[in-house]
């Protein structure tokens, strides 16, 4: 235990900055660190309880070669340069940045320490030590629209989102399109609650889009609250970012998870390797990041074929939602006829498809 | 429009409209009841998000220990009571400034019951329903009447047992004179410190009950911060309310009413029939509860039909001896 | 034996120094035998959040950047609770502040230079007054009380700021995700110290304090703040306008927010996303009481609370405790402060409960 780890004056921003004042007794002398930055609680069930368990599998596979740590509650503001850097001065080889607002930190602490690797999660910022990785959740918003679009009684489906950006958007799209292919006067009333967290607003707003005639609910918040809602009005809806069956055991149809094990080990084996090198990854179905959990017993068999062919599609690359003719709100042909949206007009999209009612 | 059709579509829409602005009241209502007691006895405690969140855990927690929501509510009244008390003993006692102990209880607040959270995070419970069964409650009507959490009747049965005891009983009569003046009420020899122990004491398990709201009825399961700052909300409604009962009821589903018309008008509710309402931003739906709260109030004391009946001694400490 | 505060004449100097340092040692001393008992080593945890922020010079910058804001909030809000005005929406100014700075830096496009960095700023103290003025205003012609209205409008502020960075000033080359543009280096503000993260804000948050204890203690103004807040009968007799005072205390806790928030824009994040608003105006308010209403005072406290939240960081980074454990240390520290305040203001007497009560008197 008294063993300090000694990578000593590491050039932290001018300053000399001495690894022993907050270094953590290193366990085993040549074992690699990697670091995390959480955004939420580890025990949130949702997005940062999803890249804790990425943290885990790196445990369960390289855990003799590498060792990882993590700071969780990090604000996106400016105080998340202060607990990157403090991550490099620990003795951090690679440090995964878990949100999409420590884009510019990341940036920044990258340049102080050009030896330390940095992935940063959901933005597009790169250098040569800062990669970028992302998940295609639209891809299981795919699923849980044909679900939604074949369950539904009233054609009304609700969605309840966080703020316009475009991983919601994208989601929104993806969900409603899938819905009309399975029931084509299919609508999607939309709200967006300007939080990510907010329980009490989460479950009023789900009982409006009950009360305006919504059957399925789906969610693109953070907390389980929405889908206690739907299991008291005896309705449906899905996990988000995790499987939460356990809040509403009858109105869980199924939920999207959140993998990021299998990239998290892959890049940890890269710096094992020494063979790392800066990337922009978006990965779905087919690399197993996004991972449909088990279907509600209530669901038909009918819609699980569905359902589980829209996944196979996806991993066979032969299924694509955004594939053409696709109209917006107006009604105004955005792709058109077989043609397919590019990975970099969906990363930046910023309108919704037809048959989405929102405000502006 | 027929009588049948305005009558169905009050049924179909209506209703349920009105049991989520309930939901979205309660709280607030409860949380503002106790500390209009409280600031009528003179004192400013604002660490009601702190105490909304220790209640929420701890009614939460002991509901998922013991099995009993009725034990829950004891314990959620309990938790927020007992955090009340830590900023009781230090504004009473040693008389220091009741704004910042107040925000740093609500610091305390969010930091104590996020820990006390970890070991409840993930689990859950029944929600803390209907106070009558469902069979009386079977039809939308009933439904309206008797289709709540007991926590709802709590609440608002409380709103005329506070105004009773604030303007009829002897103890609310000494508990406003030592807001309105607490040398006076010294000399003749009411004890200013116990009073306001008490009433900080009320407004902490008003509070806590109105936490656990949140935590075992609306979304039974507890997660950090769940409240999402309605104290602050709590807080502004009895300004909003001038410290009288009856207006702070009216102000609470005033501003549940407003909350329930953001989310009514986002998820496009009128969008359909007055389409020039699709053109106005969302951010201006979300603005509009706090904007109408101002403008309200502005208003009222404008036209000076009900006045503030702010206590005098509101936010000061007392000290008997100088 | 019963406690018996008598009044002092005078604060104490010497427990307005040596009770902030008690509590401080004393909330390390629990904080020692807690995290212990919770399993934790709690010798490291407590130097982590105390001492390694001071001690160790690479974190000096942190503090110092989240010093500044909280003292210059503090340091106008210290003028209204003065004079009793309660301005609890210092963080809605903040953001009306920064927003009006984006507003400056958007209109001149690619232009830069000493002259814009000004005007930004001047913008921005300007926002933030205005935003306070709606306050001031309702208060003196409605009689609005100012908690209410002041807190309403932090969440209006906050709504303003997702239209603008959502819509007309998002950044066209961001992706759609709701923020502005990054700010050009000439737009933002120049760092001190090459090579580390302190900006010019954090020399105008040093010099702040002697101005405004300059103010309190020489102008005349300083004077009626003290005089109306402490009786406001007596200061209509001595002629001072309690309607100026609570329009002059508003607008200058504005204008410090708008400040703050200009700074933290163009001297740190340099652009305006969902996140910009992080709860300074908020932590000020704590600041300002934990200052003692005093420049000099609000100051000390900033820093003090800044080493908390910079060592909560690094002990949750190095022997793990939740950011929740951080939280209540803070607390703790904050309650031991208030409560040793009487100290300051009041001996202490311990006094034999054989003796009539009333002979102290």
């Amino acid at each position: 235990m008294a063993q300090i780890s000694r990578r000593t004056l590491i050039k932290g921003a001018g300053a000399l900055a001495t690894a022993a004042m907050i270094g953590k007794p290193a366990l085993a002398a040549d074992k690699i660190k990697i670091g995390f930055i959480l955004l939420g609680p580890i025990g949130d069930y949702g997005w940062t309880w999803a890249h804790n368990k990425g943290r885990e599998a790196i445990d369960a596979a390289l855990g003799d070669k590498v060792e990882t740590i993590y700071t969780e509650n990090v604000a996106e503001d400016a105080s998340a340069v202060g607990a990157i850097r403090d991550l490099c001065n620990a003795g951090c080889k690679l440090v995964f940045t878990t949100s999409y607002g420590y884009m510019d930190q990341t940036i920044q602490v990258a340049g102080e320490f050009p030896d330390v690797k940095f992935e940063h999660c959901t933005g597009f910022k790169r250098a040569d030590n800062v990669a970028t990785y992302n998940s295609k959740f639209h891809e299981g918003r795919a699923v849980l629209g044909t679900i939604a679009g074949k369950m539904s009684k009233s054609g009304t489906l609700g969605y309840l989102g966080s703020y316009k950006v475009p991983e919601v958007v994208l989601g929104v799209n993806a969900f409603a399109l899938a819905a009309q292919k399975q029931n084509p006067a299919a609508t999607v009333k939309l709200v967006l609650i300007d939080s990510w967290f907010d329980p009490p607003k989460e479950a009023a707003a789900t009982e409006t889009l009950v009360n305006l005639g919504c059957d399925i609910v789906t969610t693109h918040t953070d907390s389980p609250g929405p889908l206690q809602i739907l299991e008291q009005k005896g309705l449906f809806g899905f996990g988000q970012g995790a499987d939460m069956s356990q809040f509403a055991p009858t109105a869980h149809l199924t939920a999207i998870e959140d993998i990021w094990g299998p990239y998290y080990v892959a890049r940890a084996q890269a710096i094992v390797d020494g063979k790392w090198a800066s990337s922009d990854t978006w990965d779905g179905f087919k690399e197993g990041t996004v991972v449909i959990a088990p279907y509600n017993a209530s669901v038909p068999a009918d819609v699980v074929a569905l359902a589980d062919g829209v996944q196979a599609g996806y991993k066979a690359g032969t299924y694509n939602i955004f594939t053409g003719p696709i109209y917006d709100q107006a009604g105004t042909l955005k792709v058109k006829e077989g043609e397919v949206m590019a990975d970099a007009d969906l990363a930046a999209i910023d309108w919704f498809v037809k048959g989405v009612e929102s405000t502006s | 429009m027929s009588l049948d059709a305005i009558i169905t579509f009050a049924i179909t829409y209506g209703i349920p409209a009105i049991i989520t602005i309930v939901g979205l009241t309660t709280p607030i209502l409860l949380a503002g009841l106790g500390e209009l007691v409280a600031e009528k006895s003179g004192v400013l405690n604002l660490g009601v998000e702190g105490m909304m969140l220790v209640g929420a855990i701890s009614g939460f927690g002991v509901t998922v220990i013991t099995g009993s929501p009725w034990l829950g509510i004891l314990g959620a009244a309990a938790g927020g009571g007992l955090a009340s008390m830590l900023f009781a003993v230090l504004v009473l006692q040693l008389n220091s400034n009741q704004v910042a102990t107040g925000l740093a209880l609500t610091i305390f607040g969010t930091g104590l019951s996020s820990l006390l959270g970890l070991s409840f995070t993930g689990r859950i419970i029944a929600p803390f329903l209907s106070a009558f069964p469902a069979s009386v409650a079977k039809d939308p009507v009933l439904k309206l009447l008797f289709g709540y959490s007991p926590i709802v009747y709590f609440a608002l049965i409380m709103v005329p047992v506070v105004y009773w005891f604030l303007k009829y009983t002897r103890a609310g009569l000494i508990l406003r004179a030592v807001g309105e003046n607490d040398h006076s009420a010294h000399s003749i020899g009411y004890s200013v410190v116990a009073v306001r122990y008490a009433a900080i004491a009320f407004g902490g398990a008003m509070a806590g009950i109105g936490g656990a709201y949140f935590s075992m009825v609306i979304t039974p399961m507890w997660a950090e911060k769940m409240t999402a700052g309605r104290g602050w909300i709590a807080l502004a409604l009895v300004v909003f309310a001038g410290w009288r009962t009856g207006r702070l009821l009216a102000g609470a589903y005033f501003f549940g009413f407003l909350m329930w018309l953001e989310l009514f008008a986002k998820a496009n509710g009128f969008g359909t029939s007055l389409p020039f309402l699709q053109s106005i931003p969302s951010q201006f739906w979300a603005a509009m509860p706090y904007l109408m709260t101002v403008i309200a109030l502005s208003f009222i004391s404008s036209r000076g039909t009900a006045g503030s009946n702010a206590p005098a001694c509101l936010g000061k400490p007392f000290l008997p001896s100088t | 034996m019963r406690l018996k505060l008598e009044k002092r004449r005078e604060p104490s100097m010497v427990m307005l120094v040596a009770t902030p340092i008690a509590s401080v040692i004393l909330t390390m001393i629990i904080g020692v035998v807690v995290f212990d008992l919770m399993g934790i080593n709690g010798f490291q945890a407590v130097k982590d959040i105390f001492l390694t922020p001071i001690l160790a010079s690479y974190k000096w910058q942190d503090v110092a950047v989240k010093a500044a804001p909280l003292v210059i909030i503090a340091l106008g809000l210290s003028l209204g609770n003065r004079a009793q005005v309660w301005n609890i929406g210092a963080e809605g100014q903040y953001i009306i502040g920064a927003l009006c700075a984006a507003g400056v830096a958007i209109a001149f496009g690619q232009t830069g230079g000493f002259f814009v960095v000004v005007l930004m700023i001047a913008a921005s103290i300007i926002g933030g007054a205005a935003w306070a003025a709606i306050p001031a205003m309702l208060r003196t012609r409605y009689s609005v009380n100012e908690i209410l209205s002041s807190l309403m409008l932090t969440y209006v502020a906050a709504q303003v700021l997702g239209y603008l960075i959502g819509g007309p000033w998002k950044d066209p080359n961001g992706r759609n995700f709701p923020a502005t543009a990054p700010l050009l280096d000439s737009q933002s503000l120049p760092i001190l110290f090459p090579g580390t993260t302190i900006h010019l804000g954090v020399l105008i948050a040093l010099i702040l304090p002697f101005a405004f204890w300059l103010l309190m203690s020489r102008a005349v103004f300083g004077y009626q703040v003290r005089v109306v807040g402490s009786s406001p009968n007596a200061a209509r007799h001595g002629g001072f306008d309690t309607r100026n005072t609570i329009w002059a205390t508003m607008m200058i806790g504005g204008a410090m927010a708008g400040l703050a928030g200009s700074l933290e824009f163009s001297g740190v994040l340099h652009k305006i996303d969902l996140g910009f608003a992080s709860g300074y105006g908020f932590t000020a308010i704590i600041v300002s009481f934990l200052g003692r209403l005093n420049p000099i005072g609000c100051l000390i406290a900033g820093i003090v609370l800044a080493v908390t939240f910079v060592g909560g960081q690094v002990a949750q980074t190095t022997v793990h405790i939740p950011n929740s454990t951080a939280g209540i240390f803070q607390a703790m520290m904050l309650f031991f402060i208030l409560a040793s305040d009487i100290l300051v203001r009041y001996r202490v007497r311990l006094i034999p409960s054989t003796k009539p009560i009333a002979a102290g008197e």
